[in-house]
């Protein structure tokens, strides 16, 4: 009998511990097939973050490192020096990243190190019950917005893709979303984009992908999806921001 | 042929973590270790190795960290304020077994303070080098060539032990020349790291982390290390007694004000006091014994420091209430002469006849 679906190689059989109808788990699907697809599951080192994804560790099926908060590039940037070989990866949420970790990012993507940052953004810190992050949109209720995200005190939601895409270090950024099977489907695409780029030795690649967090945005996991797509897709436009193996080089 | 040559503090140090077999260095630049990344962003890329300017110290630590975790001999070097900010990466590293050399090349604080030699970072290097329970290997040579000496020792430890080991100097010994024999530049055979995160899958792979939600399992895991921490403070406690036989007058001191230190012995010693010094050379693990062992016969002790009293603290209570224990110090970044150290020997003493 022809096996036409099975679970990825390089995730464990560990269950899951995010909330129902977060995309987290889509998200490590996706990466873990990417993976399986190169064959290099033995030679890929992946570093977690501090949030939702503080246990990634124990999912990914291959040698992991578990950063501090916000580290996670810097931590990359040490093992890929020592291990240029291997394909190393980090996956980070949007605190980790574009708040208290601006500095590793910003800086290994102008190095243009080698590696790849899957950059979950959904708005909000998850893990530490729904407190306004810096890509929570404008007027958005969180624990510590509770009246709306001022911009006039708390400023403006950063896009990340947009600000990476400027440094000349940074070879392919696309922000993808995990809403339907069809955008699912060029997420693959875009993750495995980024790791034939760091194969190939062309730099820094991030993969920003829109993802929901229904408990603490107080909605439903359908009712989540829809307001990805009327919030957060206006705000954070889906795309190719740079490409460095495209034709021209720069994309957009 | 071992080579004899002319070396300011800061680059032999740098030579000699070369010699020992590092390849990888993370850094920012901060006054006064200068010299040290400066010599490293020089030699590294002709040996094949690699020197990275890092964004901060934050930056820089969690690159030897991932270095570490995939197998490297690793170090980095920054002084006081920066050694702040690698804090949390040497937490990070200990909760995750890590080892590494990190050097701290003292000056004075609190805050940006000052430039001068300084050890005011005692209590942070021996007590807190960063948040949890918790210990890295600190050692605290006194003389050029003894920092080129402790830096394949400390590697070496770091690596037995997998945590980070600290060399704490200061701006002093950083910059000044001595002569130094270096360690010949043969092939270091680096230990097997079998735990090392560089590439492995399914049953085989590694993890390092340092997060443990289950309290009994962080528990445990705590206690493991300070089972080590144990053997550690056993078999690897140092220290230099000079003329302590008969000394009643029991000086105490570490790094550049041991140097001050033992020249007052010396010249209270041709005074007829008898003195002596006790010098620690690893400051953790504190050569308690060796104060235990001092306190039979000394009347007293006077413990000298670059700063207001830190070390005191481990004097007074490897000394047990024993005999009294002075203190004098000078800080700021001011480095007490041998003439202010007679004056307090002697106070000790009971004056000269």
């Amino acid at each position: 009998m022809a096996i036409v679906f099975e679970k990825p190689k390089s995730l464990t059989d560990a269950a899951l511990h995010y909330c129902p109808g977060c995309t987290h788990g889509i998200i490590h699907r996706l990466v873990a097939e990417a993976i399986d697809g190169l064959d290099m599951q033995s030679q890929t080192v992946g570093v977690a973050p501090v949030g939702c994804a503080v246990f990634a560790y124990n999912y990914f099926n291959c040698d992991m490192v578990e950063a501090p908060h916000g580290r996670a590039p810097a931590v990359a940037t040490g093992i890929k020096r020592v291990c240029p070989q291997n394909l190393v990866f980090t996956y980070q949420g949007d605190g980790d990243l574009a708040a208290i970790g601006t500095a590793e990012t910003v800086h290994a993507a102008s190095r243009g190190e080698n590696i790849t940052i899957i950059f979950v953004n959904n708005a909000i810190y998850g893990m530490t019950g729904g407190q306004m992050a810096p890509t929570s949109l404008p007027n958005q209720i969180t624990q510590t917005s509770p009246y709306g995200r001022d911009v006039k005190t708390a400023g403006y939601p950063i896009r990340v893709c947009e600000m990476l895409s400027t440094l000349s270090g940074t070879a392919y950024a696309e922000r993808v979303s995990v809403d339907s099977v069809p955008n699912i489907r060029k997420a693959a695409k875009a993750i495995r984009k980024a790791f034939d780029v760091q194969k190939a030795g062309k730099g820094f690649s991030i993969i920003e992908v829109l993802s929901t967090c229904p408990t603490n945005w107080g909605l439903n996991p359908v009712e989540s999806l829809d307001w990805l797509r009327d919030n957060m897709m206006p705000y954070y436009p889906l795309g190719v921001y740079k490409d460095k193996t495209a034709e021209g080089g720069d994309a957009k | 042929m071992s080579q004899r040559v002319l070396m300011k503090g800061n680059e032999a140090l740098a030579e000699a973590a070369i010699r020992a077999g590092c390849r990888y260095f993370f850094g920012y630049p901060i006054t006064p270790q200068t010299e040290l990344a400066a010599y490293m962003a020089k030699r590294l890329p002709k040996i094949d190795g690699c020197f990275l300017q890092a964004e901060s110290e934050i930056a820089a630590i969690n690159m030897v960290l991932g270095a570490s975790a995939a197998g490297a001999r690793v170090m980095t070097s920054s002084s006081s304020p920066g050694i702040s900010l690698k804090t949390e990466g040497i937490s990070y590293m200990v909760g995750s077994d890590l080892p590494a050399l990190i050097i701290n090349v003292q000056r004075g604080g609190p805050g940006l303070g000052g430039i001068q030699p300084s050890q005011a970072d005692y209590w942070q290097a021996t007590k807190a080098p960063g948040h949890g329970d918790l210990h890295i290997l600190v050692f605290a040579p006194d003389s050029v060539q003894e920092m080129v000496d402790t830096v394949a020792n400390a590697f070496a430890l770091a690596d037995e032990y997998r945590m980070p080991a600290m060399i704490l100097a200061d701006g002093m010994l950083g910059q000044m020349m001595e002569p130094v024999t270096l360690p010949e530049e043969c092939g270091v055979t680096l230990p097997e790291k079998s735990w090392a995160t560089n590439g492995h899958a399914g049953d085989a792979r590694n993890i390092a982390n340092s997060l443990y939600i289950d309290a009994v399992e962080l528990e445990s895991l705590v206690r493991a290390r300070f089972a080590r921490y144990a053997e550690i403070e056993e078999k690897h406690s140092q220290h230099e007694a000079y003329a302590l036989e008969d000394a009643e007058v029991v000086v105490t001191a570490y790094g550049a004000s041991a140097r001050v230190a033992k020249a007052a012995v010396r010249e209270a010693r041709a005074k007829g006091i008898k003195a002596g010094l006790l010098r620690p050379i690893t400051l953790w693990p504190f050569p308690k014994k060796a104060y235990e062992d001092a306190a039979k016969t000394a009347k007293s002790f006077l413990c000298v420091e670059m700063s207001m009293g830190q070390m005191v603290d481990d004097v007074r209570l490897a000394v047990g209430g024993k005999r009294p224990v002075a203190f004098y110090g000078r800080t700021g970044g001011i480095i007490p002469t041998p003439a202010e150290v007679l004056g307090e020997i002697e106070k000790q003493a009971g004056g000269t006849e």
